[in-house]
């Protein structure tokens, strides 16, 4: 499968440089596209931040009353070289918080993601192609919790449970990430089923499983991967928003409960920036990162994305 | 073939109201699920929080006869959903004699107005941005400059939404920190009240439109580039048509017609973000109520802000599916 789409996509990018008149160098691999491995650094960065950094910093200070308080970051004014990134109103050292909390919310995104997007394709084919009583069930089901404001089912949920493990949460928020890739797949393939290839390949008799894969999904697939990453950066979202409000995990400091307690704590019309800013920029960080996968992995998947790009 | 059909539109009205009804089957049972019930739990939290709480036998009979928590479990259920049909949420526990309907009734015209406003904003940005980073045609120095654009639109509402206040609310003081219209401005339709309520809602709404049109951008990128090869679009090449028309009225129209799928699938979670967006400007919508029922542990609340989001958002997808076959006559929904 992956030698001969690699194999298309040469000849297709061959194709349209050819035609463009621009020079293609053949050792040029497609997995160098720029974007893909700024994306992968961007995320490289948080992994060994979280992977790395309790061999070389004492997390412990992310505990409650392990500092000095309202220390900011050790370049402005006050701070301190052993709060790097400042300290917030409760003694938390905001770098320990940054990195224990980091690796709790991909834990949660991919868990989610994963799990959502692998019950989404099979579902999605199976009721875009099958159609009938199939397509019925699947997108009644899918159509009820799609349009189900997740964040708001999910506050109903955190409210009534008290403690909130992480993995919970998860599986929690996988209820709510398999109906969207359903559904766009599953437009996808009716949408793909009435073009002619498709048409052709049904009316001399290849099996329907064959046509989906061979026929159908290299068709899907720069939309499935932006939509795999898509997914990843929702969930950590949804989990961060539960936090930010309050709900969630409370036994460990996570990133969104940190900016939760810098909201309560004004700390924005206070002018403390870094209490709530390294958080976000973490998650921001990861956000960006994933972004970039998706876009430079579409462009990878899709040769005619890059045909179309410049670079 | 395609078209807007009797059956249908039926087809469609029947999967609303089972749409909410599965909605609102979910936020009835799987709080159920959890051990202990939603007052023991309750109390147990008050109890955390303050320490002690006086009378909690008493309080929590009175709280079960209030939830309906007495009888059995298919009682309780039958007797919630003939109350959600007439739209009956209960009384509000914290605000006693205001009912759960007349707090809704006073945040949902602000958070119908602002996610509005933003979502239609945002749709037409983002899809206009997607669609010429798709397009073969871009000027390069456009192309070089629209993805930082989307880069930064990766940001989540919430998180854009405080630095926002930050900058420009804390620091430049351009704009409100908080609310939805100023103080002494009395509400009504006066231009006072109008253009208040318009400076408030600047802010929010900027938060919204500048990261979620990045989302459409990204979708509608990579639906230009399959239609970029359709044969219609060399056909069109071919007749020597003006490069503007073949990209607004061959590509662009073509290729925005599963972004009003993605949009009826988004609206459940730009709803979602926009709770915090309005959490963080204190602005009185429906995300605020949610906000204060979760502080005050008031559950009716809660689960009434919850069931009136899933029937909007609901009621805004039924429009969507309505009007998207009168768009793509591709798609048949004739049984074949």
């Amino acid at each position: 499968m992956a030698t001969s789409t690699s194999a298309q996509t040469g000849n297709i990018d061959n194709l349209s440089t050819a035609s463009k008149g621009l020079s293609l160098n053949r050792f040029d691999s497609p997995w160098l596209n720029p974007k893909f491995v700024a994306g992968c650094i961007l995320l490289l960065i948080v992994l060994l931040m979280s992977l790395l950094g309790p061999l070389v910093y004492d997390t412990t200070k992310a505990r409650v009353a392990s500092s000095p308080l309202n220390l900011p970051p050790m370049w402005m004014e006050g701070g301190s070289p052993a709060h790097p990134f400042g300290t917030e109103s409760n003694g938390r050292d905001m770098l320990a918080v940054i990195i224990t909390g980091a690796p709790r919310s991909l834990q949660v995104g991919i868990i989610a993601a994963v799990i959502g997007m692998s019950v989404g394709v099979v579902l999605g084919s199976l009721a875009g192609y099958m159609g009938g009583w199939v397509d019925g069930v699947i997108r009644t089901l899918s159509d009820a919790i799609i349009t189900i404001p997740a964040l708001a089912v999910l506050i109903v949920i955190a409210a009534y449970v008290k403690n909130f493990e992480l993995n919970t949460m998860a599986f929690i928020l996988a209820l709510f990430a398999w109906p969207a890739p359903t559904r766009l797949v599953r437009a996808q393939v009716l949408s793909l089923r009435e073009r002619g290839y498709v048409r052709m390949a049904r009316l001399s008799g290849v099996p329907p499983l064959e046509i989906m894969l061979k026929e159908m999904a290299p068709n899907m697939l720069p939309w499935l991967a932006a939509s795999l990453s898509g997914n990843i950066s929702g969930a950590i979202l949804a989990s961060a928003s539960l936090e930010a409000l309050g709900l969630g995990p409370t036994r460990i400091p996570t990133l969104g409960m940190t900016i939760y307690y810098a909201i309560k704590a004004a700390a924005i019309i206070r002018g403390m920036w870094w209490w709530w800013g390294f958080p976000i920029l973490t998650l921001v960080i990861i956000f960006v990162g994933l972004f970039l996968v998706a876009t430079g992995l579409d462009e990878i998947a899709n040769p005619r994305l890059r045909g179309a790009s410049s670079s | 073939m395609g078209g807007l059909t009797k059956g249908y539109v039926l087809r469609r009205v029947l999967m609303f109201f089972l749409t909410v009804f599965i909605g609102s089957t979910i936020i009835f049972f799987i709080p159920r699920l959890a051990p202990g019930d939603p007052v023991s739990s309750m109390i147990s939290r008050m109890m955390a929080q303050s320490g002690y709480v006086e009378n909690s036998a008493e309080i929590i009979a009175a709280w079960r006869l209030r939830f309906g928590l007495d009888g059995p479990l298919w009682e309780q259920y039958l007797k919630y959903l003939g109350n959600l049909l007439t739209l009956d949420l209960g009384y509000s526990l914290t605000n006693f004699p205001v009912t759960v309907m007349d707090l809704i009734r006073r945040g949902l015209p602000w958070t119908l107005f602002l996610l509005s406003i933003a979502t239609i904003l945002a749709f037409i940005f983002g899809n206009t941005i997607g669609a010429m980073l798709g397009w073969r045609r871009t000027p390069k120095a456009m192309k070089a400059v629209l993805p930082f654009t989307l880069t930064f639109t990766s940001i989540p509402f919430f998180m854009l939404a405080i630095l926002l206040i930050y900058v420009f609310a804390f620091g430049l003081k351009w704009f409100p920190v908080s609310g939805g219209y100023g103080r002494g401005v009395t509400m009504g339709l006066n231009w006072e009240f109008i253009k208040s309520a318009l400076y408030h809602a600047i802010l929010p709404a900027l938060a919204i439109v500048i990261t979620s049109m990045g989302g459409w951008a990204l979708g509608m990128r990579g639906m230009m580039i399959s239609v970029d090869s359709e044969d219609f679009l060399i056909l069109a090449q071919a007749k020597g048509l003006k490069p503007a028309r073949i990209f607004w009225r061959y590509a662009v129209r073509n290729a925005l017609l599963p972004q009003f799928t993605a949009l009826a699938l988004t609206l459940g979670s730009i709803v979602g973000g926009s709770t915090l967006v309005e959490y963080l400007f204190a602005y009185p919508g429906m995300g605020y109520l949610f906000y204060q029922g979760i502080v005050n542990q008031d559950y009716t609340l809660i689960q009434g802000v919850s069931f009136i989001l899933i029937t909007t958002t609901a009621l805004a997808v039924l429009l969507i599916d309505l009007v998207y076959p009168l768009l793509d006559p591709r798609i048949t929904y004739q049984k074949r």
